[in-house]
């Protein structure tokens, strides 16, 4: 095979049938490898066990919004997720089951557990299993629309009691609420004549739209819009007044009422809590 | 060496107008100059398509930046993915092997040149198609629209609901019309090889780039298939009131994903493999030795034109398959990269104990094995499907498939382009140009490239117009936008001696590079009819064989 | 190539240019069965999921008579491909008129079937999946075979004019694989929606 030239050319060699097995078998030995690795990581997390005490949530992607319902807890909230701390002692993973109103979205918070999308017309499932508390950042994976960029998500892990006082407070009703002033009363007169109510739920008012975030205890949430302001009165006014301002794009239209009407609006929003 | 020199008459330096001389163009039917339309058809794409990734990484280099809103900044990143592909990669690549395929098989033409032309000819009116739509998207009033539903359109996002107005339209029917190109190309391609190779050359001797274009041209024959299909179901969604992917009345959203999928993976094989074709010519010339295992290569390439088709589901782990699609995916996917391995060895091995020549297309393949050895590996991290769980969609694919595309394609592109170049227009690059694109590009590639995949591993999802600064992600970002500054500069010179070696460049003689592969035996530029006498082979490199008659390939082959 | 003349054996000769229009029909084929596969597999997919009627048991009756016009075609074409290959082009012009004929029946019975789903079953592609699947997979093949017969038809005329001979019977022979490959399609087709899904 080989032959040396008349020193110009370097000796020409076409190949060797030993180094090529080589370079072959040593390739399929590690996929091999890889693959019986990847396919039991696979087997653990998709065909894990449910535990008994494991808290289920169902979330349903929005363009660009989050909805948690809890079915056990009757809890419905937006964009913040609360679910408990899960120890070794006793675990108790959150079971998410994922549905879409629209289009695909996908729930993705680095630090829980990797992403699962959310498809219309399909019923998908992930879980996670958080051992600290804190908050977790996280957003829609999957391009859903214009603003696909600011459709954040926030995961609450609260130890125990927290989360169980979470509870009790977001499965009040608004009624429970006293209007403490005159303002905040108007502001509900204005709410529920204008078509908020055809898109937002206040629960135990007239309000029960399901196309927006379910406003009952909106003051529970530390930001407003899926994570696009933090939740200050000067952002819900802004927010109330023009949502385009600070989430461009966005599926609310602008209400178009006077300065009047939009502090009496931001003050009712305030008592909701 | 090469021995014989032949008077060159340069092309275009005649007497005929202007009008005649685009006339010309517009009407030919010969695969050479078909070969030059489509790349520089495609280089005014590259313009268009990198303006718009620049505008993206203008974008992106600080945190809440308002330089564009996001519905720009959402058609930005879906033309600029669609032009990329289809009317960028796709048409370059078509070009080199309608240039040098028949040469290199010592025929006249291809099989078909009047097809080969309609084929040329619909991949250009889909791009026209697929850019009018900033103006016909909404009408003249809404003028500025385009489509932006991302390059693979997941449904139901494409759906009349969602997508109003015609900017989706343009992007449907810009894509079928190129995809009838491709096909009639890629049918063109095939039969050129089946059918017209000259006495000699059996199958065996075909050289490699030949072999890999014709793996190439089947790949696109079934993968584009299923897009065109695809694309009329979503025609029929839209136009007819169909539910094909209509979720509301029971449509499904992921067989589109699989219907995309399917064309998707093997397409980004027809880009590489072409890729592979070039460099497969390079290696060996540059390197003063014949390709190592050249019958193992031809396996490899047929292999992984199979095991593609096979695999389209690893870009949907996070649908929410089975656990046993998954693993079957995993294990498909993972399979590729033992063909691919053996042909990367077999080029280091073609390598090892040559004696190597470091001019510019040579650079530009060793730059080729390793950023193609980087980004396949990262391949291979997001076929494992609990890792894309992780990192699918995020700014690590995104870094993952311009790895491959700029460190792998594109750089066998420009190795192509100083390699043929004195073959097409008789002179030769300049090499100091050359290399100051080599480096400048090369330290740019890394500077966005490498960068651009820790957001990714930090979390940041793809197709954000914005980001908060607390995420800790503003200082990757602006690495990799000031990254393109140098790619553009690299750009640049690469036109700038394209041009300056058009006039100045060193006359260049048949064979410059003392190849041995056919296409050198012919004039440069080579006539109308390539050869007067059609060649017969006896070996797989007929051109050595004739440089050194003592010593003949066909002794030993 | 080298100045001497080498003797090429038989074994390393390629595939003649002459094949060349088998070889590009076949890619042709292979290209257009994608197509196909993707909208059979969409029929089979959604076959039983539409959230309303009509379903195909309750409308659909398998088109016997106007499937075996079409089979039929193949013959009458095969037929003639024989006799222009034998030269004998007056008996070849008969054989393509039949082939067009039973094409022209087969497109006028879907023609029929699809007047009566929609007028009397209230069946149109947008009433429910199986209609959508339903008349895009069948009119593809529809228009398949309306460009085949606009094929034979323009070879008919030619034949008319007498432009056909002998000597264009490897042509004519490319231009039947196509039409073959229609009828291929319809047995899938037919045994997919008429058979395996109602
Ligand atoms: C030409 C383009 C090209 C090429 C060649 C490849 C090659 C590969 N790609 Fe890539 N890919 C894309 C273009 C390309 N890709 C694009 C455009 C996307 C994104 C589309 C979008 O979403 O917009 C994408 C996305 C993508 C995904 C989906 C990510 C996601 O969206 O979540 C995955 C997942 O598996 C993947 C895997 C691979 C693998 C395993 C290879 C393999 O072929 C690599 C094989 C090579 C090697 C492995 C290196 C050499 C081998 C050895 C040295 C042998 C030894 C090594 C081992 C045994 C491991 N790619
Ligand atoms: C062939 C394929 C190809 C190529 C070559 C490129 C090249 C580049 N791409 Fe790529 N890109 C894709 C294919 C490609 N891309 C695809 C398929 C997607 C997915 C789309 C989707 O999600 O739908 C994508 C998405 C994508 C994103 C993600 C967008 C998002 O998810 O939000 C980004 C972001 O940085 C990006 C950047 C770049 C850059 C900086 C280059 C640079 O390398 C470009 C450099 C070239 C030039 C700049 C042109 C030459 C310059 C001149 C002639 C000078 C004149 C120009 C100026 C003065 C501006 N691309
Ligand atoms: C057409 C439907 C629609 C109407 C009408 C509407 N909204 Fe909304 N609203 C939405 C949607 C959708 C969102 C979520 C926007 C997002 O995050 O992208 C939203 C979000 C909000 C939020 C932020 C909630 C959160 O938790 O982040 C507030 C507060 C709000 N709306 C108040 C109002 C008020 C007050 C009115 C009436 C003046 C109103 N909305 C009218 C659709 C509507
Ligand atoms: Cu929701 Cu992206
Ligand atoms: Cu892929």
């Amino acid at each position: 095979m080989r032959r040396s030239d008349d020193h110009r050319e370097p000796p020409q060699v076409y190949g060797s049938n030993q180094i090529e097995l080589a370079w072959t078998v040593i390739p399929v030995l590690i996929v091999v490898m890889l693959f019986l690795a990847t396919a039991r990581v696979i087997a653990q997390v998709q065909d894990a066990d449910r535990s008994p005490d494991s808290i289920d949530v169902t979330a349903i992607g929005h363009q660009f919004w989050w909805e948690f319902r809890y079915p056990g807890l009757g809890v419905v909230t937006a964009n913040e997720l609360h679910i408990p701390v899960s120890d070794s002692v006793s675990p108790t993973p959150t079971f998410l089951k994922l549905l879409s109103a629209d289009t695909d979205h996908s729930f993705w918070v680095p630090r829980l557990a990797g992403k699962t999308d959310l498809i219309p017309n399909r019923v998908n499932q992930m879980w996670i299993d958080p051992h600290h508390t804190g908050l977790y950042l996280g957003q829609c994976a999957q391009y859903c629309g214009t603003q696909h960029a600011l459709m954040l998500l926030r995961v609450y892990v609260d130890s125990r009691s927290d989360f169980d006082a979470w509870v009790r407070s977001q499965s009040r009703s608004a009624v429970a609420v006293a209007l403490t002033n005159a303002d905040a009363a108007k502001g509900r007169e204005i709410f529920e004549a204008t078509s908020c109510i055809n898109c937002h739920t206040v629960r135990g008012t007239v309000a029960d739209g399901r196309f927006g975030p379910d406003l009952t205890h909106l003051m529970s949430r530390e930001e407003i819009a899926a994570g696009a302001a933090t939740n200050t009165p000067a952002n819900l006014k802004l927010w109330i007044e023009d949502p385009d301002a600070i989430k461009p794009g966005s599926l609310m239209p602008a209400m178009r009422l006077t300065e009047q009407d939009l502090n009496s609006l931001t003050a009712y929003m305030e008592t909701l809590r | 060496m090469a021995s014989e020199t032949l008077a060159i008459a340069p092309t275009g330096l005649s007497t005929r107008s202007l009008a005649e001389r685009l006339h010309e163009w517009a009407v030919t039917v010969d695969h050479k100059r078909l070969g030059i339309l489509y790349i520089g058809y495609a280089l005014v794409f590259l313009v268009i398509g990198g303006v718009e990734a620049t505008i993206m990484r203008v974008q992106l280099a600080v945190p809440n930046n308002h330089f564009v809103s996001p519905q720009v900044f959402n058609r930005m990143f879906t033309m600029h993915g669609t032009t990329m592909i289809f009317f960028v990669a796709m048409p370059i690549l078509f070009g080199f092997s309608n240039y040098t395929v028949p040469l290199m098989i010592g025929a006249r033409d291809m099989a078909f040149p009047r097809l080969n032309a309609w084929g040329f000819w619909m991949s250009a009116l889909g791009g026209i198609i697929l850019y009018f739509s900033f103006i016909g998207g909404f009408g003249l009033y809404g003028a500025g629209s385009a489509p932006d539903v991302g390059w693979f359109a997941y449904a139901p996002l494409t759906s009349p609901a969602f997508s109003v107005g015609h900017s989706t339209d343009y992007w449907i029917v810009g894509l079928l019309v190129s995809g009838f190109g491709s096909i009639a190309t890629a049918l063109n391609v095939m039969t050129t090889i089946l059918c017209m190779r000259c006495p000699g050359m059996k199958l065996g001797r075909m050289p490699l780039f030949v072999w890999m274009n014709t793996v190439m041209a089947g790949l696109v024959l079934v993968a584009i298939g299923p897009l065109t299909a695809a694309q009329l179901m979503l025609l029929i969604d839209r136009y007819l009131g169909g539910h094909f992917f209509d979720t509301q009345a029971g449509g499904s959203a992921v067989i589109w994903m699989h219907f995309f999928w399917i064309f998707g993976h093997p397409e980004v094989y027809i880009l590489v493999l072409p890729a592979f074709a070039i460099v497969s010519e390079v290696i060996p010339v540059f390197s003063r030795k014949p390709i190592f295992g050249y019958s193992i290569m031809v396996a490899a390439t047929v292999s992984i034109g199979f095991i593609s088709l096979g695999v389209w589901a690893h870009h949907m782990f996070t649908v929410g398959m089975t656990s046993y699609a998954n693993a079957f995916f995993v294990a498909s996917t993972a399979a590729i990269a033992v063909p691919t391995g053996i042909k990367i060895f077999n080029w280091v091995g073609t390598m090892w104990g040559g004696k190597i020549i470091y001019k510019t297309p040579m650079l530009f393949c060793v730059a080729f094995l390793c950023q193609f050895l980087i980004a396949g590996l990262t391949g291979i991290m997001l076929a494992t499907a609990p890792f894309d769980w992780q990192l699918g969609n995020s700014y690590f694919v995104v870094a993952h498939f311009h790895y491959v595309i700029l460190g792998g394609i594109v750089m066998a592109v420009f190795a192509g382009s100083y390699y043929w170049y004195p073959k097409v227009l008789g002179k030769m690059m300049n090499e100091t140009l050359g290399k100051w694109h080599f480096w400048l590009f090369v330290i740019g590639f890394h500077l966005t490239f490498d960068f651009m995949h820790v957001p990714g591993l930090l979390g940041m999802p793809r197709r954000v117009y914005t980001y908060e600064a607390s995420r800790g992600w503003e200082i990757w970002n602006l690495i990799v936008s000031i990254g393109v500054i140098f790619q553009i500069i690299g750009i640049l010179l690469w036109v700038a001696d394209v041009i300056w070696s058009y006039y100045k460049g060193e006359i260049a003689g048949n064979d410059p590079w003392d190849a041995w592969t056919l296409e050198w035996h012919t004039t440069s530029p080579p006539p109308e009819y390539n050869y007067a006498e059609i060649p017969v082979i006896r070996s797989r490199r007929p051109l050595w064989d004739l440089k050194h008659p003592e010593d003949p390939d066909w002794k030993y082959e | 190539m080298a100045a001497a003349t080498i003797t090429v054996p038989q074994s390393d000769m390629p595939l003649s240019a002459n094949l060349r229009g088998k070889v590009g029909m076949w890619c042709l084929i292979i290209a257009e069965s994608a197509i196909f596969s993707i909208f059979v597999v969409a029929y089979l997919y959604y076959a039983g999921k539409s959230l309303s009627g009509p379903t195909p048991a309750q409308v659909l009756d398998v088109p016997y008579f106007t499937s075996i016009c079409l089979f039929s075609s193949s013959l009458t074409i095969l037929l003639a491909e024989k006799a222009l290959h034998h030269g004998n082009v007056k008996r070849f012009g008969v054989f393509w008129f039949l082939t067009i004929a039973l094409g022209v029946i087969f497109l006028i019975g879907t023609g029929r079937e699809w007047y009566r789903l929609i007028y009397q079953d209230g069946l149109t592609i947008s009433t429910n999946l199986f209609g959508t699947t339903f008349y895009s997979l069948v009119g593809l093949h529809a228009f398949h075979v309306t460009v085949g017969l606009i094929g034979l038809t323009v070879i008919w005329l030619f034949t008319l004019f007498g432009a056909v001979k002998q000597e264009h019977s490897e042509r004519i022979n490319v231009f039947a694989m196509y039409w073959h490959f229609v009828d291929a399609i319809w047995v899938v087709v037919l045994s997919v929606v008429y058979f395996i899904t109602r």
